[in-house]
């Protein structure tokens, strides 16, 4: 176990160091403009660009920028936005995560729920219209794309039927904190949680029937019934229980990157001030410097967290828990 | 089959035949199997792959759902009809009064919970005990058993023992409602040879220590002579002989027996330089020959066995065969004559 | 061994695998339906520049504010004052039954109808581009690490991890970022900016991981099998046991993850398009289209809505026929997974 743990651990720094080499890459190694220019946004001066060649060291070799780059990012917290009158950049998104976080958290609560009732349903009327209407609408939901989703939603619920008493109640675009006030908070996110969840509810749905089906046909399943237990125990307690260990895997993938960034879209169509939607900002009067440390912060992020899921991984499946 | 059962019989199967359905037809895998199983007797259920052993298995134990299938004939236990019973009934009785126990005690218990979880949860599903007593009966079964500590042993996951552990605490589960029948499919099958022979011990042990009556199917005709009192053999679905372990041993009735019997090595006097084999496979279901299903492979066939199919003959005591032989006056030998059997291809 | 190399057989010859599997496929309707609906829609978009200017009488891609067109034997303004009470601003004609702007005009008072069947041939080329693309790297790179093993694997997989850890979308976005404001200078080549296959290349460079990881569990479990085995227990040269005996039994995986593939780039088309880093003015893809909508979401809704139900009917499509693929060729480690 503790050596099992040791190990992840060496993975997990060498995975960091990795991405962030990778990250460095693309934006200061692609081949293209200078560095500079990028850094120091559209039409700088030439003091200004002089400036920051100095200070990220672009006239010195590769390795040197690179750790001059992590430096400012995670030591000093000192990278500076060009394009946005020298705003700290990493402020601004701790500033910005709360919102992320609310929004993502909301929404696994969501899908989890959602998609083990539809996906258990599923596998439990296996063959019936209910299990091929569910996998239909699983399916729809893996093909919509979330921002023209957010679209449609607002349009419904915002403009079309606001007057109507089903969504009256629909506040204005936007965030309100949880400290502020909690009821707002809930208001202004239900519509956001739903539409970020939908996509999910789809692909997790959809892998627990496949689970719990390919389940169906082992012999633990048959010992379980010989036992004389119940079909609803039998799918439950045992199927579900084992199948768990997939479906928690794949979550913590699933919330890791969507805390890390992956919920931009919904966060720009509803106008909630996270994360996604500061890199949003950024892309759009093209501030390199914050995208940059949007992704570098997001991908250290989900590598701890996908560490931090191996870790409860470990504690799920007794047999991975003595393999390694 | 056997006509005038005594009522004390345990389980009466009669005429038992479950088809599959397969390209828009009904497949009788199992075709008209009929016995009964007294209380505390031990019979074995003997056949090669496919001959129907497990799908009879599972039928009596009502757990064949696949969608289609068709259960027809009656299996009465305990003077109640289990064809036809419904689920929810059913399931007071698997695990209570019938138990199984299956082949492969590496994937027959669930992954994720400890062996003792999973024993309490059968007491727990059939009994109102608490949580402790159903542990401290869980305990005390696994010690029964040859499981050494038995209460750290409660508390291991299935994937830390051994196969032969794994397979004392599938018999601990399968006991732990003190069941009067019990279904072992195999028992020994995926276990190392010493262990085998110590897990047969042990079943043979349960008629005493626990009054059950078993059901143990198997392809091994070694097996059957150690353990069983009465022994059945499969071929293609159907029954083709049944009759006292000995009996049938000794003097075997129907060709193919005496070509599993043959196939035995002897155990004392010159070893043979190969052992004989039965030549050919078993049919498929779906193209089984018109009359005895043996008929292809058996040097005694003639237009009685190509035309219907054969009757059960009475042979002795509570000894029949599916073969017209015994009428016909043929004798069989004991020992397999050479062209019955072909020589096995050097490996 | 299935050696698809004699494609001559015969009829008296037991079908092959992708014979079977073609039958299972055709048996299969909602999957027959989805690619009909793909077949209709490509050549309906692939052939726009045909036909479009007869959908849409104005040029789609130039703006046409001050314009006007006659309905019921009247002129009427493409830009039309607003129905409010004090009818301020303007906002572009909506859907008509006549002739021209049948899902009316956007902001620009360009027809949408012609912008839709242009934005899908975008779309459609782009997210086709980048899954072949993606498909062959993926290939090389899973085969490479599945049957090289040892270091080349470890390496190859990290790499694989690493790029797996970033998620997909930011990922998408910085690459485009950097790539946007100069094009990429590889050497003597330079790809402008708005050139298609910038996008084409990073949709398919950040899907890799995605299917490089079931095609390297498939090579692995390949180079075990038995007529691997007997294949280099005879001396024959690994590039051969490659070409004959693993690749033709990675196709079926390939071919199963080929329509995934190709839904997951066309939302992350839309998606790059829809934060305006994708494909760049004045042409048009599904979600420049709906980009532009977003603005009179609430007076022309068609606009954003239009293009949205053709990305959903694609992408569903492209699911279904997937899951239809695999049903039929029996691939389980393909698994369905979105970002």
């Amino acid at each position: 176990m503790l050596m099992a743990a040791l190990r992840r651990l060496g993975q997990t720094v060498f995975v960091l160091f990795g991405i962030s080499a990778l990250v460095f890459a693309v934006f200061f190694a692609t081949p293209g403009a200078d560095p500079t220019a990028r850094i120091a946004g559209k039409n700088a001066s030439p003091q200004t660009m002089q400036k920051v060649r100095q200070e990220y060291g672009f006239d010195r070799p590769l390795p040197v920028q690179y750790a001059i780059m992590m430096k400012k990012l995670f030591i000093t917290q000192d990278l500076a936005s060009y394009a946005d009158r020298g705003e700290l950049v990493v402020p601004e998104i701790i500033r910005a995560a709360p919102v992320t976080v609310s929004l993502v958290c909301g929404a696994a609560v969501i899908w989890v729920v959602v998609s083990i009732a539809m996906g258990t349903l599923a596998a439990a009327l296996k063959g019936t219209w209910i299990d091929r209407t569910l996998m239909m609408l699983g399916l729809i939901g893996i093909s919509i794309p979330v921002f023209w989703l957010g679209q449609v939603a607002n349009l419904i619920t915002q403009n079309r039927y606001h007057d109507t008493w089903l969504f009256s109640w629909v506040p204005a675009l936007g965030y309100v904190p949880f400290t502020q006030s909690p009821w707002g908070w809930f208001k202004a996110l239900v519509i956001p949680w739903v539409v970020l969840a939908v996509l999910f509810i789809g692909v997790y749905s959809r892998v627990l029937r496949a689970d719990l089906v390919a389940l169906s046909g082992e012999d633990f399943i048959r010992t379980a019934r010989a036992k004389g237990l119940s079909p609803s125990r039998i799918l439950i307690r045992h199927g579900l229980r084992t199948a768990m260990v997939t479906f928690v895997s794949l979550f913590g993938m699933d919330f890791a990157q969507l805390v890390g960034g992956g919920a931009l879209l919904t966060e720009v169509v509803f106008g909630l001030p996270g994360v996604g939607r500061l890199t949003y900002q950024a892309l759009t009067n093209l501030d390199l410097p914050l995208i940059m440390a949007t992704v570098m912060y997001s991908a250290v992020f989900v590598v701890l967290a996908n560490a931090a899921v191996d870790m409860i991984y470990l504690l799920l499946d007794p047999r991975v828990r003595d393999a390694r | 089959m056997p006509a005038n059962m005594p009522p004390s019989a345990l389980l009466d199967v009669r005429n038992l035949r479950v088809s599959f359905p397969a390209r828009g037809q009904m497949i009788p895998i199992v075709d008209g199997v009929s016995f009964t199983l007294n209380h505390q007797d031990i019979l074995g259920l003997v056949g090669e792959s496919g001959s129907g052993k497990s799908v009879t298995a599972l039928a009596l134990m009502g757990l064949i759902d696949a969608p289609g299938v068709q259960v027809t004939g009656s299996v009465c236990f305990r003077d109640q009809e289990l064809v036809g019973m419904p689920q929810k009934k059913l399931r007071h009785l698997r695990g209570k009064e019938i138990a199984m126990i299956f082949q492969d005690p590496m994937t027959a218990f669930t992954p994720v919970y400890t062996i003792g979880w999973q024993i309490d949860e059968q007491i727990r599903a059939h009994e109102r005990v608490s949580r402790q007593q159903a542990r401290a009966r869980t305990v005390k079964l696994l010690g029964d058993m040859g499981v050494p500590d038995p209460e750290r042993t409660a508390n291991r996951y299935p994937h830390q023992l051994s196969g032969g552990l794994r397979q004392r605490a599938m018999i601990a589960m399968a006991l732990s409602c003190n069941p009067s029948l019990l279904i072992a499919d195999e028992p020994t099958t995926a276990l190392d040879v010493t262990v085998q022979a110590q897990i047969l011990e042990l079943i043979r042990s349960l008629r005493d220590t626990h009054h059950s009556s078993i059901l143990l199917i198997t392809h091994d005709m070694g097996v059957v002579a150690e353990t069983c009192d009465n022994t059945m053999v499969l071929y293609s679905g159907r029954v083709a002989e049944y009759g006292p372990t000995s009996a049938l041993f000794a003097s075997p009735s129907h060709p193919y027996t005496a070509g599993l019997l043959a196939s035995i090595p002897p155990l004392d006097g010159p070893r043979p330089l190969r052992l004989p084999a039965i030549a050919g496979a078993p049919p498929l279901p779906q193209n089984r020959p018109a009359g005895c299903a043996f008929s292809p492979r058996c040097p005694y066939a003639h237009t009685a066995c190509t035309t219907a199919l054969p009757p059960y003959i009475a042979t002795g005591p509570d000894h029949f065969a599916a073969c017209v032989l015994p009428q016909e006056g043929t004798p069989l030998p004991t020992r397999i004559r050479n062209e019955l059997v072909q020589e096995s291809p050097q490996p | 061994m299935t050696h698809s190399t004699s494609a001559s057989a015969q009829d008296t010859r037991p079908p092959g695998p992708w014979r079977m599997a073609l039958r299972s496929l055709r048996r299969n309707r909602s999957a027959v339906f989805s690619l009909g609906v793909l077949v209709f829609l490509a050549i309906a978009s692939l052939l726009a520049p045909y036909y479009a200017r007869y959908v849409a009488h104005t040029d789609p891609f130039v703006s046409n504010v001050a314009g006007s067109i006659m309905l019921n034997g009247q002129e009427v303004d493409i830009m039309q004052p607003n129905d409010n009470l004090l009818h301020l601003g303007l906002s572009p004609i909506g859907p008509t039954w006549h002739g021209s702007y049948l899902l009316g005009a956007d902001s620009q008072g360009r027809d949408v109808a012609a912008r839709l069947l242009y934005g899908g041939r975008n779309s459609l080329l782009i997210s086709f581009c980048s899954a072949a693309l993606c498909l062959v790297l993926a290939a090389v790179v899973g085969i490479a690490a599945g049957f090289c093993g040892g270091i080349v694997d470890i390496i190859l997989s990290r790499m694989m991890d690493i790029m797996w850890s970033v998620p997909v979308y930011l990922f998408a976005i910085s690459l485009s970022i950097v790539t946007l404001s100069d094009g990429l200078h590889l050497g003597p080549f330079i790809i402008e900016s708005d050139n298609l296959i910038l996008p084409i290349c990073i949709i398919a460079l950040v899907y890799v991981p995605y299917a490089a990881r079931p095609i390297r569990g498939r090579v692995m479990a390949l180079r075990e099998a038995e007529f691997v085995m007997a294949a280099r227990c005879l001396g024959v040269p690994r590039w051969r046991i490659v070409l004959q005996d693993i690749l033709p039994n990675v196709t079926s995986t390939l071919v199963v993850l080929g329509p995934l593939i190709m839904a997951m780039s066309l939302l992350a088309e839309s998606a790059l398009s829809f934060l305006s880093i994708g494909v760049q003015a004045p042409a048009a893809s599904w979600g420049t289209l709906i980009q532009d909508g977003e603005g009179l979401i609430y007076t022309r809704p068609m606009v954003a809505i239009a293009p949205g139900l053709a990305i959903v009917a694609v992408v569903l499509a492209l699911n279904i026929l997937g899951d239809g693929l695999r049903d039929a060729l029996d691939v389980r480690d393909a698994s369905h997974r979105e970002q």
